[in-house]
């Protein structure tokens, strides 16, 4: 029998409180129990990045963590970066660059450019690349991704 | 012509949009997850999940299935086998059942689907279905395909239902041939001064969209049937399904919000009409039915896999004079889309090119491998692959640049082509010119370091919208009170931009700013105006002619509401700004509420006017069939987008590695509604091009896949994109096109590998004639 545990977590600064099945995701109790459905499934095996979230401040593939290693952690998603409607410098550069094309891609990519322009407020466009290989797009063909993380870097930040 | 980086300014103040890079209408629901895909709907706990069981061999006959074991496990609903669901589907050839029952054809084939509480207990019910199968020799290499006495995929072949115009060769594994013969080759070749002789090789490859193939069908007790799904042609599902099943029309509806991607791979019908047919097992109850990244690498569809021999010459002037070639795609166990490939590959078969004689025959092969289909290029990738070779060779065989040989001999406006029809304008020269003129082809550069080898090639390109003749768009425009404007339309957006530019149509054609006009989504067939599919890069051309035309009724009503209240003739009056005004009396007289309330007489005696509804369809209606033993008819296509290619790279000698310094594009576009859009496509193009030279599906000699996940089959990072993309585009308008606009979508990875095999070519002297291109391949190339 699957045991249940309870944990705490606070995702985009609001406290949860679930009971989840030991081998549920971080994935799955975003979607299927918060139903944040902004952070994607792509692969279900670590290798597309579509469902990267920041997990106390690091990105991460949700797919590849338990919902029961998020005990006491702050996780951060697609959904909790814009405030109040306002979007973030990222955002905005990935609207004003065409960045975004199917979007599928997108809230991971967001995620882990956030998590970049973070410990690194002024990367080169090669040290951007680094940080988003993680992450597929088959869409854009990157360049515009790339461009969009180092404007917003420019002005501002994530 | 805008370069890129005035292209990138996104303009705020959009009166007249149509040219103007205006926001993407879908980008701010897309940076804030609000964006809805097919696999984010609620469905509530009534939810049942659905897992597949796939056919170990890749070929077969099903002797029994037991399914009792897998009954047992608590929480299974249901086990739906062959036996239950004995339709076959298709959209060119009804070849195809929805489950296999009988036999299978590829490792993968469904031959049982288990419906369930959860997919956890779906998938453990899977393990336990018991099915005993005979195996069968199969046929994994198209030449062993056709050699007299193979094995037989489709014995009963001659008896699918067909399209008129795809013809299949029973008794054989010949699912379409056509035909096409100009000129006489024979007699031309005497009088070719160089001739080039080659055989191609490319393998099937993977669409790798972000998002895989995920549907829910609903199947009621009412016999009312909905499916919720990722696709690129609710339509075409509604109809394909609907025929394939015995559903009447009526009672199926398609609901498709954002796709994540499709490449053509969520085109036609693929693993769709299985949910269907899990749901009516289950009726009231909605199930999902998500392919994982591993079934959407065999369960879905590939681009085909082609074996090329193309022989070509010229005469000491450098005119093309003559081309044979057979063109055999491997098209997997089903050919049901993938007949319709190879035809396209015959009547474009000399690629853009003028050859006064051709002898082509095309040919689409069943094969003991996953089942082929559409992606990006319809066929065109994969005939330039070794036609832009070609060409090269013969330039250098007559000592003449590759620029000026294609220059001389490519497709130029009204030109009579190989079918026989007139090609509508286009300008190819000017194209060759932007992207020779971009990486300064020609001029040796020198590499970065000594061990490294640079070279620059050329390749050029066209493709057609492959359809039948007469694939249809319509929309319907209306409006809100305050005069924001509604469009419905049925074409999808699949992250082209298809929405944006259907409201830049509108709110041009009507005389408003873009920000008023909203595109009604998800596309659902119960509501949206019918579309053929989201495919052939048809959708800015086709559905713009319908959302201009609407867009226009509309227009036309407003005046005429407001010239009856002014006492004016409507033809005095405009809309701008969203603002009827009088060129007589400069009147003026804002759009709202006068679109749902009209207008009152004088002293309000009576009123003028009502709820404004603009309709508008688009079908063409001239394109004809072509002759069975010749391929020459008067129409053979609307029309052909035609573009060129440049790439500058440089080889690692000690590695193999080939790093793409510069990729330069052009396209004519006829006209770029939005032209950052445009260059979008091209930049995202270009890469997924250069990618597609380096990927290839991998099978051992008993067809097992080897390598279906996104570790195994690479497609390009962020760390693989070229130094420097070079868009550019070319104005030719279209005939029939909105303000002149014709598809790109495709087009853009269509030249991209030859390009790079010629410039390999011209940094190492060697030619490699197969993909996929690899380091490994390189290195071994310069060490042998």
């Amino acid at each position: 029998m699957m045991s249940m545990h309870t944990i705490k977590v606070t995702v985009n600064g609001a406290a949860e409180t679930l009971s989840v099945p030991s081998h549920m995701t971080l994935l799955q109790m975003l979607r299927d129990r918060l139903a944040l459905t902004g952070t994607k499934n792509g692969c279900s095996a670590g290798e597309c990045g579509a469902c990267t979230v920041l997990m106390n401040g690091e990105p991460v593939n949700s797919c590849m963590v338990l919902a029961v290693e998020a005990d006491g952690a702050e996780v951060l998603t697609v959904e909790g970066l814009a405030d109040d409607g306002h979007l973030t410098a990222l955002q905005q550069a990935f609207v004003d660059h065409n960045a975004v094309q199917c979007g599928f891609c997108t809230p991971g990519m967001l995620i882990s450019a956030h998590a970049l322009l973070h410990r690194n407020p002024h990367p080169s466009g090669d040290d951007v690349k680094e940080a988003l290989t993680g992450n597929l797009c088959r869409c854009t063909g990157y360049l515009r991704i790339v461009e969009a993380v180092q404007d917003a870097a420019e002005k501002g930040g994530a | 012509m805008p370069q890129r980086k005035e292209a990138h300014s996104v303009e705020r103040s959009t009166s007249e949009p149509v040219g103007k890079s205006v926001r993407r209408a879908d980008a701010y629901d897309k940076v804030t997850g609000i964006a809805t895909y097919t696999d984010d709907l609620q469905f509530g706990p009534g939810l049942y999940h659905a897992r597949l069981v796939r056919s170990p061999h890749a070929h077969a006959l099903i002797k029994r299935i037991d399914t009792s074991k897998a009954l047992q496990v608590p929480g299974v609903k249901a086990v739906v086998t062959g036996k239950d669901a004995p339709e076959i589907v298709g959209m060119y050839l009804v070849d195809r059942p929805v489950l296999a029952g009988e036999r299978v054809r590829y490792v993968g084939d469904p031959v049982a689907g288990v419906i369930a509480t959860s997919e956890e207990i779906a998938e453990q019910a899977v393990q336990l279905v018991r099915v005993e199968y005979e195996p069968l020799p199969a046929v994994l290499d198209t030449e062993d395909a056709l050699a007299p006495g193979a094995p037989l995929l489709h014995p009963n072949l001659g008896e699918y239902k067909v399209a008129n115009f795809i013809f299949p060769e029973p008794g054989t594994n010949i699912s379409e041939h056509f035909k096409l013969r100009r000129g006489d080759v024979d007699s031309a070749w005497p009088q070719c001064a160089a001739i080039v002789e080659g055989t191609f090789r490319l393998p099937q490859i993977q669409h790798v969209p972000l998002e895989t193939h995920v549907s829910v069908a609903l199947w009621e007790a009412s016999e009312q049937v909905t499916l919720w799904t990722s696709t690129q042609s609710p339509h075409a599902q509604r109809d394909l399904i609907a025929q394939s099943l015995n559903i009447p029309h009526g009672n199926l509806r398609v609901v498709s919000p954002y796709v994540g991607g499709g490449f053509g791979g969520k085109a036609g019908v693929t693993m769709e009409a299985c949910a269907v047919v899990l749901a009516r097992a289950v009726t009231g109850h909605p199930v999902k039915l998500r392919m994982t990244r591993e079934e959407e690498f065999v369960g879905t569809t590939m681009r085909q896999s082609l074996l090329a021999r193309t022989k070509i010459g010229c005469d000491a002037e450098g005119n093309l004079l003559a081309m044979e070639t057979a063109y055999y795609f491997g098209g997997g166990a089903y050919n049901d889309y993938g007949v319709n490939i190879a035809r396209a590959a015959g009547y474009s078969c000399t690629g853009p090119y003028n050859i006064p004689n051709v002898k082509g025959d095309s040919y689409s092969v069943y094969t003991n491998l996953p089942i082929g289909g559409p992606m990006r290029g319809f066929g065109m990738p994969e005939i330039h692959w070794g036609i832009e070779q070609i060409m090269d060779q013969l330039a250098e065989k007559i000592g003449m640049s590759p620029a000026e040989f294609r220059r001389r001999n490519c497709v130029k406006s009204n030109d009579t082509i190989l079918t026989g029809m007139k090609i509508p304008p286009i300008d190819l020269v000017t194209c060759i010119d932007k992207v020779a003129d971009a990486v300064r082809l020609g001029e040796k550069e020198q590499p970065s370091a000594p061990h490294k080898r640079r070279g620059k090639g050329l390749a050029i390109m066209w493709k057609a919208p492959a359809m039948p003749p007469n694939p249809g768009s319509s929309a319907i425009v209306r409006f809100n009170e305050d005069a924001t404007v509604i469009v419905e339309i049925g074409a999808q957006e699949l992250g082209q931009g298809a929405f944006t530019v259907a409201a830049q149509m509108a709110a041009h054609a009507l005389g408003v700013p873009y920000e008023w006009v909203r595109v009604v989504s998800p596309i659902d067939t119960k509501y949206s105006p019918y579309e053929w599919q989201t495919v052939a890069s048809r959708v800015t051309w086709s559905m713009g002619n319908a959302v201009k035309a609407a867009a226009e009724d509309a227009r036309r009503q407003i005046l005429e509401i407001v010239g009856a209240y002014w006492g004016q003739d409507p033809s005095d009056l405009d809309i701008k700004g969203g603002k009827v005004i009088s060129y007589k009396t400069e009147e003026e007289q804002p759009l709202q509420n006068m679109v749902i309330y009209g207008l009152p007489n004088e002293n309000f005696e009576g009123w003028q006017g009502g709820p404004v509804i603009g309709r508008g369809s688009f079908m063409p209606t001239y394109v004809t069939n072509l002759d069975f033993d010749t391929g020459q008819g008067p129409r053979a296509v609307v029309h052909y987008t035609v573009g060129a290619q440049a790439v500058d790279l440089e080889i690692d000698t000690e590695t193999g590695q080939v790093d793409i310094l510069k990729i330069a594009s052009a396209y004519d576009v006829g006209k770029a509604i939005n032209p950052d859009l445009v260059m979008a496509q091209i930049e995202g193009g270009a890469v997924h091009g250069i990618s597609s030279a380096f990927e290839s599906l991998r099978f051992d000699e008993k067809g097992q896949p080897l390598n279906r996940n996104l570790v195994d089959y690479r497609i390009a990072t962020a760390v693989d994109v070229p130094g420097e993309i070079g868009g550019y585009f070319v104005e030719t308008p279209l005939e029939d096109g909105p303000w002149g606009a014709r598809g790109v979508g495709e087009h853009v990875m269509v030249p991209t590998a030859p390009a790079i095999a010629n410039a390999i070519y011209n940094a190492i002297g060697v030619r490699f004639s197969d993909l996929p291109l690899s380091a490994e391949r390189i290195y071994l190339a310069l060490n042998p």
